[in-house]
């Protein structure tokens, strides 16, 4: 079963020609056809070009020019640029837009030869944390469908945890990658900002904005990390640094922020502190800590995200590119209606308060006060690391919620409360699968230094040499 | 947060809402105020503001030619467009 394969088994099994890469881009279209009507997880599928790509594919592994993700399948979320695809951003606002030009991650990864079978559902703009701000509808969580996947990235997670693909892009603001892996039992790695290139990535908050991979394991995830990291000229905050290369697990001293797991509901934390029993058992030392700046976290990311996005989603006129209204009677008209008619109910609250926040008499209350807080939050994790090479802590307060059952915006940001501290101070985060609560996955977050994800690599693949969690995966 | 700073808002962010959208935009932005009002009580005094995760220069490129003109490609996507040019409600009477 090639769809229940490692990347480094599917390596082997195209290299040794056990199959094609067409079979295997095949065997997945077929399978996403069957599922994607329940799923919803692919906004476009690209049938047609992943066929074209995986011949291709096949020419190159014959020729013996394969490099590691040759003939791999691949969906990229919906805000990376493609210039052979509609690119959405899961609004109507770009439902129709087709890019210029591909990302950078996307180029990357089309040069390393993986074969993009489409392009995942997300929550609009990445604003929302259960995919049910798209306008194409929410992705569903393949454990459980009436549940949410979770969001923004809830597409990709979903795609990867029903088989459909063994990797998936995804992006992450403040929780994007690593709340829809825990919450679909997959694992996700949200780098370093500044990692990966964002050139081509449609902009939410380009302060926090970092494109990662998704993933059946944590080796897998490696194999995509390798293929889209390092400094891209076309974007000025990516940094030039070594690539990622795998730490030792064994002898690391890890901290548990009591900030994070005080008050954690009893299955959630039952669960947790079994996989924390089994990084001890892996010979890593275990402290309490304190991340004392915690609790403001979701306040000072909703300021500085709104206001970062209020000026990114300012591009979107109704004149360039994007809807526009039918009949405007005066340019004011149009840019209102166009917006207006353009955005959801989300993406509008943002834009709202990011203009609040900055405007005359709030700035210095709202937006500097919120940096302010920023530097604390990333002085914790600085502090926190002289003592722990890394942080182990919840992803979710709890698992998947139902669909629907989640309507009070503010209720929804809270769900962020883990996931936007290593956002906002800029470290590299990851979730691994680490069990059920109520039938349902749940994510362990490992939290590192700036560049430091190979000891998340190390600890993360130590983890599941010593448990199945990630090799679950739901009934058809 | 009271209805003349929201129309002040969507004003500034030119955002006509939909009657159901504005019926809730109030309760919504309010809601929100409160929740972020909750950073207040952190004390940062003499903390500096920070506006970017990483302590990096803005590093500089050569000067040189790097992209060339595509401009039928971009406006390809544009909604309306004559002789090269993005067409809009007439500005000026």
């Amino acid at each position: 079963m090639a769809h229940a394969a490692n990347i480094a088994a599917l390596r082997h099994g195209l290299d040794a020609g056990e199959y094609s890469a067409r079979e295997l881009t095949q065997d997945a279209l077929g399978r996403i056809d069957a599922t994607n009507p329940l799923l919803n997880c692919f906004i476009t599928i690209t049938a047609e070009q992943a066929l074209a790509d995986a011949d291709a594919a096949d020419a190159r592994i014959a020729a013996g020019n394969a490099g590691p993700l040759t003939g791999i399948p691949i969906a990229h979320k919906d805000l990376f640029c493609t210039a052979d695809a509609p690119t959405t951003c899961g609004s109507r606002m770009l439902a129709e837009y087709m890019p210029p030009y591909d990302a950078t991650v996307v180029a990357r990864l089309r040069t390393a030869g993986a074969v993009s079978l489409g392009k995942t559902n997300m929550d609009e703009f990445a604003m929302g944390a259960s995919n049910e701000t798209s306008w194409f509808g929410p992705a569903r969580n393949p454990w459980r469908p009436q549940h949410t996947p979770g969001g923004s990235s809830g597409g990709a997670a979903s795609a990867v945890a029903a088989g459909l693909v063994p990797l998936a892009t995804g992006t992450d603001t403040g929780g994007s990658i690593r709340q829809p892996a825990a919450f679909c039992g997959v694992t996700g790695l949200k780098p370093t900002y500044g990692r990966v290139s964002r050139y081509g990535m449609v902009a939410f908050a380009s302060s926090l904005d970092q494109g990662g991979a998704f993933g059946r394991s944590v080796e897998d995830v490696e194999w995509l990390l390798q293929a889209m990291e390092g400094h891209d000229p076309q974007d000025s905050t990516s940094a030039e640094r070594p690539a990622t290369t795998r730490a030792a697990a064994a002898g690391m001293t890890l901290g548990l922020p009591r900030e994070y797991w005080d008050g954690l509901d009893a299955g959630m934390a039952q669960c947790l502190q079994a996989a924390t029993r089994e990084l001890e058992a892996g010979g890593c030392t275990v402290r309490d800590i304190s991340l004392p700046h915690t609790a403001a976290a979701v306040p000072a990311y909703y300021v500085i995200a709104s206001a970062e996005a209020s000026a990114n989603l300012a591009r979107y006129d109704g004149v360039r590119f994007g809807h526009r209204a039918d009949a405007p009677k005066s340019l004011d008209d149009l840019y209102r209606r166009s917006r207006g008619e353009g955005f959801g109910a989300e993406v509008k609250r943002r834009i709202l308060t990011g203009t609040y926040v900055l405007s005359v008499g709030y700035y210095d209350a709202y937006y500097l006060k919120a940096q302010r807080v920023r530097r604390l939050i990333r002085q914790d994790f600085v502090d926190a690391f002289g003592a722990v090479d890394a942080v182990v802590a919840p992803v979710t307060p709890s698992v998947a919620f139902e669909l629907g059952t989640v309507q009070d915006p503010v209720a929804m940001c809270r769900q962020d409360v883990f996931t936007t501290p290593a956002s906002l101070a800029g470290v590299p985060a990851m979730s691994v699968p680490c069990g059920f609560c109520d039938g349902l996955p749940t994510g362990l977050q490992l939290i590192a230094p700036h560049f430091e994800e190979g000891r998340l690599l190390a600890l993360g693949a130590a983890f599941q040499r010593r448990t199945d969690w990630h090799l679950r995966q739901p009934s058809a | 947060m009271n209805q003349e700073v929201l129309d002040k808002l969507t004003r500034l962010a030119q955002l006509a809402l939909a009657p159901e959208e504005a019926r809730h935009a109030l309760a919504d932005l309010r809601a929100i105020v409160d929740l972020i009002d909750e950073m207040q009580t952190v004390d940062t005094e003499g903390v500096a503001p920070l506006a970017h995760p990483l302590d990096m220069e803005q590093p500089l490129r050569a000067d040189r030619v790097t992209e060339q003109p595509a401009r039928e490609r971009y406006q390809a996507g544009a909604p309306l467009t004559r002789d090269g040019l993005y067409l809009v409600p007439k500005v000026v009477e």
